[in-house]
């Protein structure tokens, strides 16, 4: 095959599916803010992603925060600036590990989920019953959970931003000696608000983007169990490109 | 007597992906109160021609219309989505919801009735297709095939609609069970007057629910008549298919 033809046509192929997924995030968008509106559905999706995700968040923050602040003080020590570590620990959890890191989980967790769950509900004709139940997909299936997705986030990630600094706090106090009030009011010095707040940002951005691609896979799912599958692979992978991408386009905006 | 179209397929032209049509310029009228099913091999076309009616697939071509009017797919305001009720080949109820719930969904969600009284017309309608209560709380996972396609049917019917679509009612049934759908199929399109569409590969059902018969081939309308005339219609192609004969024989 001709290498031109070939790039061409994966080309072209990106873009039809970009343009598909900015349709689908349009429709979504519309849904948001037309009633009907499912309340219970959207409970139901903030007790899942959220609630059920703490675990996760929790564990992974925890030990990334802990090996963060290992890393800092043994390179921090090689210019005799260990103190730094929980400035360091702080705003690396705050601004960038603590959103990207819970995303990339819920990535996992929460949109291959979503894309398995939805994707099986159109292959056994579920998605076309809604249909003829005169109930809108769209509204009934997609937006509580994208919804949910960035309500969601911001509040994982701040705990997870607690759980991390404290891993970071554990470690600096158990294993390097470190003074705790001191340690505490670094951190809690150091920190502006902005760091804070930023942060959360991304979170709603990321959780905005897991929700959606976990719906996108999902609600166009073709063959049967092997779509599915190929569905939750799909979602996870593209959340993930997805969330590098957004945060590395935030991060510039927000420095 | 002039009978009232009530859904017409006019020139309906349905294509996936450059291939050749699934739907090529098909015809057909389903009258009023009346019961047609639709046969046809497999890949002709059948399931097609239902979801077009349903508003799930759009034509490239041609329009369904329901009382004159054309579907809609997507609109609210769509002519058919008011007044159909739809038994899917799997069921296709809500495993995350209890059987009541599946039967009431649409006077919860789109009727928006109180809880209560959803429940005593879910409870109603699964009494109109022979099931227990005891069955309302239960998940669709519990439910053995032939209570599933019961539930699925007090789901269909629990709006009084005026059209029902029954796709592919029998299959995967044991005869008996098979037997009991479509006794209550026929029932129920009796007690509703409803106007009923049915695809179907199953004879035997054909014959008990049917009042006009209609088979596709190559996306269009190879022959269309009444019930009693299937049988004895003139052309070979639907005398084999009715009779469960290969071309070789």
């Amino acid at each position: 095959m001709n290498p031109l033809r070939a790039i061409g046509a994966g080309l072209i192929a990106l873009l039809r599916s970009a343009g598909a997924v900015a349709l689908f995030a349009g429709q979504t968008l519309a849904a948001l803010v037309r009633p009907p509106y499912f309340a219970g559905q959207l409970a139901q999706q903030i007790f899942k992603i959220g609630f059920l995700s703490l675990p996760v968040v929790g564990l992974t923050a925890l030990f990334t925060g802990a090996a963060l602040a290992l890393n800092i003080y043994t390179g921090g020590s090689r210019f005799n600036a260990e103190s730094f570590v929980p400035n360091i620990v702080a705003m690396g959890i705050v601004r960038e590990l603590g959103p990207v890191i819970a995303s990339l989980m819920l990535a996992g967790r929460v949109s291959s989920g979503i894309a398995a769950e939805i994707g099986a509900m159109r292959a056994t004709e579920q998605i076309d019953a809604l249909h003829t139940l005169a109930t809108d997909p769209m509204r009934y299936l997609i937006a509580p959970r994208v919804l949910a997705g960035v309500l969601v986030l911001p509040v994982l990630v701040a705990t997870a931003d607690i759980i991390g600094i404290y891993g970071g706090f554990l470690v600096s106090v158990h294993t390097l000696d470190f003074n705790p009030t001191i340690y505490v009011r670094n951190t809690w010095d150091f920190l502006s608000d902005w760091d804070i707040i930023s942060g959360l940002i991304k979170a709603a951005v990321f959780g905005f983007i897991l929700t959606l691609m976990g719906c996108y896979h999902g609600f166009y799912a073709q063959g049967g169990a092997q779509g599915v599958g190929r569905a939750a692979t799909n979602a996870v992978v593209a959340a993930a490109v997805l969330i590098f991408a957004a945060n590395f386009l935030l991060t510039s905006l927000f420095v | 007597m002039t009978e009232r179209v009530k859904i017409a397929w006019k020139n309906v032209t349905v294509g996936f992906d450059g291939r050749k049509p699934v739907l090529n310029g098909l015809d057909l009228e389903a009258y009023e109160g009346r019961s047609l099913v639709v046969i046809g091999g497999s890949g002709t076309g059948k399931s097609v021609t239902l979801k077009t009616a349903l508003g799930l697939i759009r034509p490239q071509k041609g329009c369904v219309e329901i009382d004159g009017k054309p579907v809609r797919p997507g609109h609210e305001d769509d002519p058919g989505v008011a007044q159909i009720g739809m038994l899917f080949q799997s069921g296709a109820l809500f495993d995350s919801l209890p059987i009541w719930k599946n039967v009431a969904f649409r006077l919860l969600h789109a009727e928006h009735i109180s809880e209560d009284e959803a429940r005593t017309r879910a409870l109603e309608a699964l009494d109109q297709v022979d099931l227990d209560a005891h069955v309302a709380d239960q998940r669709p996972g519990s439910l053995s095939g032939g209570m599933l396609k019961r539930a699925a049917l007090a789901r269909a019917i629990v709006a009084r609609p005026k059209i029902l679509f029954f796709d592919e009612p029998t299959t995967g049934l044991d005869p008996v069970t098979a037997d009991v759908i479509n006794k209550l199929i026929v029932r129920q399109v009796k007690n509703l007057g409803a106007t009923a569409v049915s695809i179907t590969h199953d004879m035997v059902s054909m014959h008990h629910i049917a009042d006009d018969v209609a088979m596709v081939k190559d996306g269009q309308i190879l022959w269309r008549g009444s019930l009693d005339g299937v049988d004895s219609c003139a052309n070979d192609e639907v005398c084999r298919f009715v009779r469960g004969e290969s071309s070789e024989d």
